[in-house]
């Protein structure tokens, strides 16, 4: 026997690295980095619970294993089987993070600002409370025709082969800049077919502004529209004012129901924004989806410094978590009956970990996505434009300054986020929201720490539900196929 | 794979790489439940095109990298595009008639010269 051949023989077995959870009574792995899930039983199971309680060399395994009933053949086939597959390993242990991409990653998506201002005061906006960090003082205060030409032939030029893109419309109050938008969605509908390529588009509004005619045009542009709304009249009303400390909930309701009646050509999904007094998750879903109707609500704790009193701290935030989790538990009730559940918090986690996405990045900010300011500034994403960190250029230019992007992909890569190297989340997970950190921690590239015990829960539950719905109901799961 | 169970869409890219290295070839005709209404095309075979498997580096047949003793019986008598094999149906019907087991008697088919 050759070295090699006898380093091959001797090398122990070891789990790769993994989350073990358990569904239906099943045992489940989810493994890390691939983000695959697996099911053991039988001889499987045995051979990993073996080896997770020591090393061991492959015939070591073989003869524990044949003491137990099994031959020697279906041992080493199943070992092979794991080895495979990840399950298990020996020798060189495997790359611990996704690759670096290219230099000239093509860019998908473009957030437009079309506006800095907005006609309401919410008391959490981070783009005009105390964590504000846009610096807009001598800025436009709206978005130009000639700077949304440069950022759509932007998109284009910087798209390579991509064969669908996608412009969002932010703001301030997006709405505020409506015949912007017109003009945007005109010209890149003409631009993307001259390069042969489609484009789809995405509006975020606070629905103050909208009337029957924008809402026709958002129906007839097939525009999906998010709409900022907290919940009901008395739990809306204290943090999302008017300037003058009016509450917006009278305005808005009447046309949020108008909007989801006259729009029918893609999603419009609701947005719903916590704060210290504003947690009652059971009731605000209910609201939404049995009173006005809505078909997709998400819902996250406002980004703020925990020094903010609208900051939830602490207990509270474990209420909110318990309350997360009560609606997850629904959502599991809803799939195995095959019924639709609207909560899109669980529904946006179980399609990450059926497709068994690995991230090298937490979200596209500066990868496939880049925010643009009113005067064409170009940041990672929305929440950076006009700020002073994770800037990247200027449309009205050079464009995508690519020195400063590869800097800020190459900084912001789980693999330079060290406190995320022994964690078993980080393939959906991946570090956290750049701004969150720079709120929380004063730098767009630290882990959010503060909330790694509360997303590892999370991402556990999720699986536990996803396992019991793949054993129980797995034709459900169908729909999360298509990417 | 018998108690290892790919769960999610990634699970099922490790499961498919690892039935395309250790699977056994499957018949054409081969209806199994789980194949229904899926044509099983044998690794090699040239109704994919799949180079390697025509001629070797000589020209001949004797070193390629997908010999056709790989699934005979595939070639030989299922599949309807005389190209790679002696033909069954009208020149070569008694080709393998020494080889009732290919596993043991596979020396008993022996080289066809048109």
């Amino acid at each position: 026997m050759n070295s090699a051949v006898m380093e091959i023989a001797s090398a122990a077995y070891r789990p790769a690295e993994h989350h073990a959870f358990e569904s239906s009574g099943k045992p489940f792995l989810y493994l890390v980095p691939s983000g695959a899930v697996f099911g053991l039983d039988g001889l499987a199971k045995e051979i990993f619970s073996l080896l997770s309680k020591e090393q061991l060399p492959r015939e070591e395994i073989v003869s524990a294993l044949i003491s137990r009933g099994y031959n020697r053949a279906e041992i080493e086939a199943t070992l092979d089987d794991m080895e495979s597959c990840d399950v298990v390993l020996s020798g060189e242990p495997k790359e611990a993070f996704p690759s670096l991409p290219e230099p000239d990653f093509p860019l998908q998506r473009i957030v437009l600002n079309t506006t800095n201002q907005c006609n309401l005061a919410c008391g959490y906006c981070y783009e005009y409370s105390d964590d504000k960090i846009a610096l807009t003082k001598d800025k436009p205060k709206y978005m130009s025709e000639e700077v949304a030409e440069a950022a759509i032939d932007t998109l284009i030029k910087e798209s390579a082969g991509r064969p669908l893109l996608h412009v969002t419309f932010f703001g301030g109050e997006t709405l505020l800049n409506f015949n912007l938008m017109r003009y945007a969605v005109v010209y890149a509908k003409k631009k993307a077919a001259d390069a042969g390529k489609e484009v789809e588009f995405s509006l975020t509004t606070n629905a103050t502004l909208l009337t029957e005619e924008i809402v026709d045009f958002l129906a007839e542009n097939r525009i999906g529209v998010t709409v900022s709304i907290d919940g009901d009249k008395e739990l809306h009303d204290r943090m999302r004012t008017f300037h003058n400390g009016k509450g917006s909930y009278d305005i808005i309701a009447p046309k949020i129901k108008m909007l989801l009646e006259r729009h029918k050509t893609n999603s419009i999904g609701a947005r719903v924004t916590l704060s210290s007094g504003v947690r009652d998750i059971r009731r605000i879903y209910d609201h939404l989806t049995k009173e006005l109707g809505f078909k997709g609500v998400g819902i996250s704790p406002a980004t703020a410094n925990p020094d903010r009193l609208y900051h939830i701290g602490g207990q509270k935030m474990d209420d909110v978590f318990d309350q997360f989790s009560e609606l997850a538990w629904e959502y599991r009730d809803f799939a195995l009956r095959g019924g639709q559940h609207y909560f899109t918090n669980v529904s946006d986690t179980i399609k990450e970990l059926h497709l068994g996405i690995s991230k090298a990045y937490t979200c596209g900010a500066g990868l496939g996505l880049l925010g643009v300011s009113t005067s064409g500034g170009i940041a990672a994403c929305h929440r950076f434009v006009d700020s002073p960190v994770a800037q990247m250029g200027n449309v009205m230019d050079q464009g995508v300054d690519h020195t400063a992007r590869r800097q800020f992909l190459e900084d912001h890569h789980v693999g330079s986020r060290p406190d995320c190297h022994t964690c078993w989340v980080r393939p959906v997970c991946a570090g956290g929201c750049y701004h969150e950190s720079f709120i929380n921690h004063g730098q767009t590239a630290a882990s959010n720490l503060n909330q790694c015990d509360r997303i590892r829960g999370w991402i556990d539950l999720c699986l536990r539900i996803y396992g019991q719905i793949a054993v129980e109901n797995p034709k459900f799961l169908e729909r999360f196929n298509e990417n | 794979m018998n108690s290892l169970h790919a769960i999610n869409r990634k699970a099922r890219r490790f499961e498919e790489n690892r039935i395309a290295e250790t699977a056994d070839v499957e018949a054409l005709q081969e209806k199994s439940k789980k194949k229904q209404g899926r044509v099983y095309y044998p690794l090699g075979c040239t109704l994919g095109f799949n180079p390697g498997w025509e001629v070797d580096v000589s020209g001949g047949t004797a070193g390629l990298c997908q010999p056709v003793e790989r699934d005979l019986f595939d070639c030989y008598l299922g599949c309807a595009w005389p190209a790679q094999v002696p033909d069954h149906v009208s020149n070569n019907p008694d080709w393998t008639s020494k080889c009732s087991a290919s596993v043991n008697d596979w020396r008993n088919v022996d080289v066809i010269y048109p």
